[in-house]
């Protein structure tokens, strides 16, 4: 059998967890960062909740890039866990490794415990100000990149904040107000995490 | 750039149906196997293929019609959830009898957990007992490619082949190089053969026969052989694993570092199982340890009891599922290392699903609830499963139950001498699926209650796929309109009438006339009619900030507990309910709620 791939994605194998609610738009960021690993060349699973749970109960997603098989990220070993929704902590903090990191939308850094770097931002009060209530997931996931960047020595993200712009852009295709809406919401995040 | 493409399982399952060459394809829609076949129809249009697509009615029509176009030599394929194949087992019995000349395939997914399903049910053992062969995909890849290979083993022995991914599949998603497409060129030709198609019982016996030689014949079939992971080592223990708990075995060798002490194979068809693989395994190994989803199908054709650890011996557990961590669980003691500290698992529950915003479903069960307090509530399968949360969901069966069961209680009832008002609800394409036959067998029985059909418009709850009342195809084109109300009249129905239940005082009234009738006439059905708010008023859209709570509200929480609608929110500090403006849509419902009229439509859309 050949052994993982570990050493020939280094630094970009990385494992995510996204955790929201209904209507969030997990499945869209999710979506989002799996095709800017693809743009980069990095192999990547993901792992979708739909169906019941989408009627605004708890949604979670896996993803995983450089080289696994299983589509499911297991306990202890997320380098990092986004969350949507603060309540879903208590949730979803075990997927997180030691030393990961916890980006959370939420008015201050809640308590996650040791061995956790935590960044925080009200993303809900961002979104809403700005009129783009549905825009929150992207606020937040601007901001995690711009916060945690790509470092492949220290954790983080596989990708820099840049990629997932032009992966954006491309899933967006022809562009208009619903594309120049969605970058906005991306770079709102991004200004407040740089 | 690349040129590989991410895709979800079940449009990778779709993919590979299309590239294949399948020219007919039917589906109803559920959770995991909704998206395959909208995927279906998106691939053929990209591709300019000339395909018959179509959301059935259920999944027994769809299997029919799928099954119909394999014999006269196309390729075709059927989709549906594993509760689905419940629905359609009855052609697939028989259709594996008499065979096929065209490929044809059968997707049934299973949800082990179950994630959003009644039951945990395999369908591998309903392939079993119709005696057709299973693929078992362990990832969307794969899944794509088992699509064709379906179709060639289908045609090399005239039989049906059952597709079987698990959630954990058709809702994974991954980077895919999609293949060429084989067009088949092929036109349909139907060869008479009253004794294969029409077969009488006197056939049926050497059809079974001839059934059982293919799937012995199948059994030695190259092509969908296990596969060793690791063959060059020396091994007395074997793991043979399928489906998605072979990909978190594989994951899990490397991470364990038992790659060099324990054979890995990946059993991609579980039945038959190949006759040379069960022999290699016992002459091989002295120990076998089998992980398959949900039900021991490997395990029990694997004779030797004494050498094979699985669900029957207690190695694996019987229910839910197979998640990484008890697999890791399982292989670690499987190969005699010590158990290893591992970090409390992610936890359950949450914040529960509730119907959307602005959805019309919760004004149909709170106005039920005013109607007919203490009554009995029988359900169905769908969104409106949820009306659980507001206490007006007593029963949910299966598909077209809430019918039959509202019938079933009125009959106990009476019988013990007592009267309860019963307010069955069910949703528009259930009704469609399952719900006309046991609303004549009420009708012709004489049953007293009350159906409430929730006519949205839309199959909801599985990403809104049109209905027979909608006059879209499942590619978007127009089709003829079957009309509700005349269905109802047609079974026998005296009293059905139509309603937008978002007039709240007007609906309550109306189920109130209705029960007079019931209690004297018998059956009467309310057809509540409002589009689905997913569709026509998203949550956050122009609606929002339109409702304002006045300091009236003194905080009894009777709108929070009895509409539960997620836009209200309970402040305790304040001890009132707030509206959350991320989410509220602006429907206004609420407004007729309150019983201190503290709740009002504002005056512009800014306040929220």
């Amino acid at each position: 059998m050949e052994s993982d791939s570990r050493g020939k994605w280094g630094g970009l194998r990385r494992q995510i967890v996204l955790s929201g609610v209904g209507g969030q738009g997990i499945l869209f960021i999710t979506r989002l960062l799996a095709e800017t690993a693809i743009a980069g060349g990095l192999p990547v699973l993901a792992s979708e909740t739909h169906g019941m749970a989408q009627r605004g109960g708890v949604v979670v997603s896996h993803l995983k890039t450089g080289g696994f098989h299983s589509p499911l990220v297991r306990t202890g070993r997320a380098d990092l866990l986004i969350v949507l929704k603060e309540e879903n902590i208590v949730l979803h903090r075990p997927f997180l490794a030691d030393g990961g990191f916890l980006v959370v939308n939420a008015p201050a850094p809640p308590d996650a415990g040791p061995g956790v770097r935590v960044h925080a931002i009200d993303a809900d009060a961002l979104a809403l100000s700005r009129g783009i209530p549905q825009a929150v997931n992207l606020v937040l996931l601007g901001f995690a990149l711009a916060r945690i960047g790509c470092d492949g020595t220290a954790g983080g993200f596989f990708c820099t904040a840049g990629e997932v712009r032009e992966a954006l852009s491309r899933r967006q295709g022809a562009g208009g107000a619903r594309l120049s809406g969605s970058l906005a919401a991306l770079d709102l995040g991004i200004a407040h995490g740089s | 750039m690349s040129d590989r493409i991410l895709m979800q399982g079940n449009d990778a399952i779709a993919r590979g149906l299309v590239e294949a060459g399948c020219a007919v394809a039917a589906s109803y829609p559920g959770t995991p196997a909704s998206e395959i076949l909208s995927s279906i129809d998106r691939w053929r249009k990209k591709h300019g293929v000339k395909m018959h697509v179509e959301w059935a009615v259920n999944e027994k029509v769809a299997l029919e019609i799928a099954y119909t176009a394999a014999i006269t030599g196309l390729r075709a394929a059927v989709g549906m959830k594993q509760v689905g194949l419940n629905v359609a087992s009855d052609p697939l019995l028989s259709a594996a009898y008499l065979g096929v000349t065209g490929g044809f395939i059968v997707v049934s997914a299973d949800d082990p957990g179950p994630h959003s399903s009644q039951t945990e049910q395999d369908s591998r053992l309903l392939a079993m007992m119709a005696k057709v062969p299973v693929l078992d995909p362990s990832s969307p890849a794969q899944a794509m490619t088992l699509a064709g290979t379906g179709f060639d083993l289908s045609e090399s022995f005239g039989v049906p082949v059952m597709l079987r991914p698990t959630t954990r599949v058709c809702h994974a998603s991954q980077d895919i190089d999609a293949g060429p497409f084989r067009p088949q060129a092929r036109e349909a030709r139907f060869v008479k053969d009253p004794a294969r198609w029409a077969a009488t019982p006197a056939f049926r016996r050497k059809l079974h026969d001839r059934l059982s030689e293919k799937i012995a014949a199948i059994a030695a079939w190259p092509a969908t052989a296990p596969v060793c992971m690791n063959p060059d080592v020396p091994a007395r223990k074997a793991v043979a694993a399928s489906g998605v708990a072979f990909a978190h075995a594989r994951e899990l060798f490397d991470e364990l570092g038992i790659s060099d002490r324990i054979a890995l194979y990946q059993v991609v068809q579980p039945y038959p199982l190949h006759a040379g693989f069960i022999e290699h395994l016992l002459r091989t190994y002295a120990e076998i340890l089998v992980l398959e989803e949900s039900a021991p199908v490997i395990e029990m054709q694997v004779a030797d009891r004494r050498r094979v650890r699985g669900r029957m011996t207690g190695a694996v557990p019987e229910t839910g599922e197979l998640s990484p961590e008890i697999i890791g669980r399982i292989l670690s003691r499987f190969a005699g290392l010590s158990a290893r500290a591992e970090p409390p698992p992610a936890a359950e529950g949450g914040r529960r699903p509730t119907l959307c915003p602005g959805c019309a479903h919760r004004s149909s069960f709170y106005a039920i609830r005013k109607a007919a307090p203490g009554g009995i509530y029988p359900s169905d399968i769908g969104c409106y499963t949820l009306g659980i949360n507001l206490g007006a969901v007593d029963t949910v069966l299966c598909m077209g139950a809430a019918i039959s069961q509202a019938a079933g209680f009125d009959y106990a009832h009476r019988l013990s001498g007592k009267t309860v008002d019963i307010v069955a609800t069910i949703g528009d394409s259930t009704f469609y699926h399952a719900g006309i036959p046991p609303l004549i067998d009420a009708v012709v029985q004489g049953a007293r209650f009350l159906l409430v059909i929730l006519d949205n418009g839309t199959t909801a709850m599985t990403g809104n796929q049109p209905t027979p009342g909608t006059g879209i195809g499942a590619g978007g084109e127009t089709t003829s309109i079957v009309d509700m109300e005349g269905l109802v009249r047609a079974c026998g129905v005296r009293f059905c009438r139509v309603a937008n239940p978002d007039r709240l005082p007007e609906f309550v009234a109306l189920l109130k006339e209705a029960l007079v009738h019931v209690r004297s006439l018998g059956v009467a059905v309310v057809i509540a009619r409002q589009p689905c708010a997913m569709v026509t008023r998203p949550a956050g859209g122009e609606g929002r900030g339109a409702i304002v709570i006045t300091e009236e509200c003194n905080g009894c929480g009777h709108c929070v507990e009895r509409f539960e609608c997620p836009a209200l929110v309970f402040d305790e500090a304040a001890n009132r309910v707030r509206i959350d403006g991320m989410i509220c849509n602006g429907c206004g419902v609420c407004v007729h709620v309150c019983p201190l009229g503290a709740i009002h439509p504002g005056s512009s859309g800014e306040e929220a």
